[in-house]
């Protein structure tokens, strides 16, 4: 294989790995702010129980993200060096502004958060609590910043030429895509994504609370404990997948508008037309490579509706884009339907679950507690699938219409190397992988510890409580 | 800011950070690296958990210097990371297990388990500091670019003698500056023997500093070139060596705290000799000096610099701001609870 084929299957390794971890880490973060406000809020200890069970399961997936996430920072140098140069004055300082403002936060905090719990007050350590998953957020932010540049950059000028071309800024906040920047000139798509990358970490943190609730309430374990977790996450579980469908509506007619292709190829519209039809259910025909297109069980002019609100809107084909500047149609178009099939699917169980819930019938349903026992698998597959559609949709550039992604190479960087480096990795990140899910399936059995009901040290104190009105 | 060198500020900025990632997670290795000298289980955790809540955050001045450069001089990130490959690559692997280890490692009450983590900490902890050591030893002699400044070499050619005595000298400091660091962490038997290996690391960093200092001044004279043309940088060379005598003399009267700063300072000055001899090249080409990535060529636009410098005075105060108070939080001896490692 050649050294673009291996470097990329290499950055899709450990990218999609390490995306394993960041969105439990917001979403689980969200879960423990909820339940310490609880706790301050009532004052009712089992929320003291449920944030610290939830914070072993937070410290251990924030760990794995940290040790991937390191690798990716280092990976943009290491094999994609000419991609750095073309960029680094604009990418380069998202990543600096995401170190200085949300990793410095997060891992800061982190140490209150896991081992503050006896050394500081409640409203000290709920403070904590809330820095990290702020952190988290913003790390969020700043990655989606700079990911956003590479799918519809704004804000900066090409200087020179040749060899040495490269992207600068010239309007740091249009290139961020700032909301208070005028609409024309700021990139479209940054918030879009924004939005619709943070539910989906926190429909994760959401559906592995419900996961485990519903796990113990099936086992008859831990029921006090389970049936509030549940509650809640069921809660936050519904929010979330709503929100999501809103965000990918919004976040798919932005790719419409800005990455036609993109939008093609996830639809697999070959033809440009009005009245498209969207193809709900099938597969692309790739009999003749020239024209790749998906069968299936269409709705006519369900996708004219859906990206213009408008039955009659045309929507652009790939058939307006030479074949080299298609992106490769059927594992976008995989990837795109498996993600919004997951979503509506989760949306559904998130309905169910709350419904049963506010009848009071979940704990006797086990159907339906088996169904969330393994909802959390699909927030973290529709997770991955999202972002293989993202980057794959983005092909066959790396900077879209700016840089194709065989120019941004490392030009010293030789094929055995990298394959040395992929195998390297790929022993490494399965080894941890199988570890991560042992352990977490040990804190799992072991559960909530019944010591926890009872605080200790300066969060027993009750005057921290805010007192009734 | 039109009057400001953005160049310059940037140059320095980066330094300070990899300084202060030097200073943090210095100890943070250090410790790994005496990990295994105990074979005592309850005394490996202490010693864990001496740095158990601060670990992350000090790694985070790795991965800010790492942005900071590739946003100020992304022509020395483009290089040197693609350059460097294969170390790189190594680094990652090293600093990945000894992450992992500290979370993973007393989760599980097996024998075979806790050796594998244990091993993994310590071995993890030494690669990473050796092979920091062995990248700055390269900077320091050189290494070869292209016209386009591209690294012309080979991974087996940056493991010459001079890096690799740097990354020797590198695992001694940081393991001196890990040592004194868990003197002021713990109590009791571990902290008689903790002395005691602080003491050896300590001589074994003197004697490490000493042939350095030689081999460099008479092998890589442009680590002196500088100070050859302003002899008041000297005052640096001497408070480098000031700090690093009065480390012992300190150790030995029990201020174990002020050997600390003692230690730090030590790293702070070889940075600053490193940086100050270094300008304004960041990537010194040998044996093509004209091929050299400097402050000029390798920088960013001016726009960027000042945005990131913005950027930089906003964060950076409020980073050590809270930074200062979690490590005021976990001051003092190290106590096991239920939420240690």
């Amino acid at each position: 294989m050649d050294v673009l084929t291996l470097s990329r299957i290499q950055f899709g390794l450990t990218i999609g790995f390490h995306y394993i971890y960041p969105p439990l880490s917001i979403g689980i973060g969200v879960m423990l702010v909820i339940m310490e406000a609880a706790w301050l809020k009532t004052g009712k200890d089992i929320y003291h129980q449920m944030a610290k069970f939830w914070t072993g399961v937070f410290a251990l997936t924030f760990a794995l993200g940290v040790a991937t996430g390191i690798v990716m920072e280092f990976e943009f140098g290491t094999n994609w060096a000419a991609y750095s140069r073309f960029v680094g004055d604009i990418f380069g300082s998202a990543l600096a502004a995401e170190g200085i403002f949300a990793f410095f936060l997060e891992s800061g905090f982190l140490a209150v958060l896991l081992f503050g719990w006896d050394k500081v007050s409640r409203k000290v350590h709920f403070f904590a609590t809330c820095m990290v998953c702020l952190g988290a957020h913003f790390s969020a932010v700043w990655i989606i910043v700079a990911n956003s540049f590479m799918q519809t950059p704004r804000g900066y000028h090409i200087v020179d030429s040749g060899m040495r071309s490269r992207a600068e800024v010239t309007d740091f906040w249009a290139m961020v895509g700032a909301p208070w920047v005028s609409a024309t000139i700021r990139n479209p798509s940054t918030i879009d994504r924004l939005f619709h990358t943070v539910c989906g970490a926190w429909c994760t943190g959401a559906f592995l609370v419900v996961s485990v609730s519903a796990y113990y309430l099936l086992k008859k374990k831990h029921e006090d404990f389970a049936r509030r977790s549940l509650q809640i996450g069921l809660i936050v579980a519904l929010i979330a997948t709503v929100l999501q469908a809103i965000t990918g509506d919004s976040s798919a007619r932005g790719v419409a508008k800005n990455q036609p292709a993109k939008l093609a190829a996830f639809e697999g519209l070959y033809n440009t037309m009005s009245n498209a039809p969207l193809v709900l259910v099938g597969y692309v025909d790739n009999s003749n490579p020239l024209q790749p297109h998906a069968v299936g069980i269409e709705v006519p002019g369900l996708l004219s509706f859906m990206t213009y609100h408008d039955f009659h809107a045309t929507v652009t084909g790939l058939e307006a884009f030479p074949p080299q500047d298609r992106p490769p149609v059927a594992p976008c178009f995989l990837f795109f339907h498996g993600m919004v099939g997951i979503g509506f699917t989760l949306l559904a169980v998130a309905v169910l679950g709350v419904f049963y819930g506010w009848r009071k019938k979940l704990s006797q349903t086990r159907w339906l507690l088996w169904i969330l026992v393994f909802s959390v698998l699909g927030p973290e597959i529709a997770n991955q699938l999202g972002w293989f559609a993202a980057e794959v949709g983005r092909q066959p550039w790396i900077v879209y219409g700016l840089l194709r992604t065989p120019e941004g190479l490392s030009k010293v960087v030789e094929a055995n190397t990298v394959l040395t480096s992929l195998i390297l990795f790929t022993f490494i990140y399965f080894l941890l992988f199988a570890v991560f899910i042992y352990v977490l399936n040990h804190k799992i059995q072991h559960g909530p510890n019944p010591d926890d009901l009872v605080p200790h040290g300066k969060l027993a104190l009750p005057d921290t409580i805010i007192p009734k009105k | 800011m039109n009057h400001i060198d953005l160049n310059s500020v940037w140059f320095v900025l980066v330094g300070v950070l990899f300084t202060g990632y030097a200073i943090l997670d210095g100890f943070d290795l250090g410790i790994g690296a005496l990990h295994l000298f105990t074979s005592k289980d309850e005394e490996r955790r202490v010693i864990l958990n001496a740095i158990g809540p601060v670990w992350d955050g000090n790694e985070v001045w790795l991965v800010t210097g790492g942005g900071a450069l590739f946003a100020a001089f992304p022509e020395v990130y483009a290089t040197v990371f693609s350059g460097f490959y294969l170390a790189f690559v190594l680094l990652l692997c090293a600093l990945i297990f000894r992450g992992v280890a500290i979370e993973f490692r007393s989760k599980q009450p097996m024998r075979w388990w806790r050796q594998m983590w244990d091993i993994s900490f310590a071995v993890g902890s030494i690669l990473s500091s050796l092979l920091i050591g062995v990248a700055i030893g390269n900077m320091a002699l050189g290494i070869p670019l292209d016209a386009h400044g591209e690294f012309a070499g080979t991974f087996l050619g940056l493991l010459t003698p001079y890096p690799l005595l740097i990354g020797v000298t590198t695992v001694a400091l940081f393991m001196m500056h890990g040592a004194i660091y868990g003197v002021m962490k713990t109590e009791g038997e571990l902290h008689d023997k903790l002395r005691g290996w602080a003491l050896n690391a300590i001589i074994f960093f003197v004697i490490c500093a000493a042939i350095t200092t030689m081999v460099t001044l008479l092998y890589v004279p442009r680590m002196a070139e500088a100070l050859k043309e302003h002899p008041w940088l000297f005052s640096i060379a001497l408070l480098n060596m000031l700090s690093i005598a009065n480390i012992p003399r300190e150790f030995h009267r029990g201020n174990d705290w002020l050997a600390f700063v003692s230690s730090c300072a030590t790293m702070a000055t070889l940075m600053a000799l490193f940086g100050i001899n270094q300008y304004p090249n960041l990537v010194f080409s040998s044996p093509n000096p004209e091929n050299s990535l400097n402050i000029i060529n390798a920088a960013s636009s001016q726009k960027t610099l000042g945005i990131m410098l913005i950027i930089a005075c906003i964060g950076v105060p409020v980073v050590l701001t809270y930074t200062a108070c979690i490590y005021w939080i976990f001051r003092g001896k190290v106590k096991m609870t239920r939420s240690s490692y």
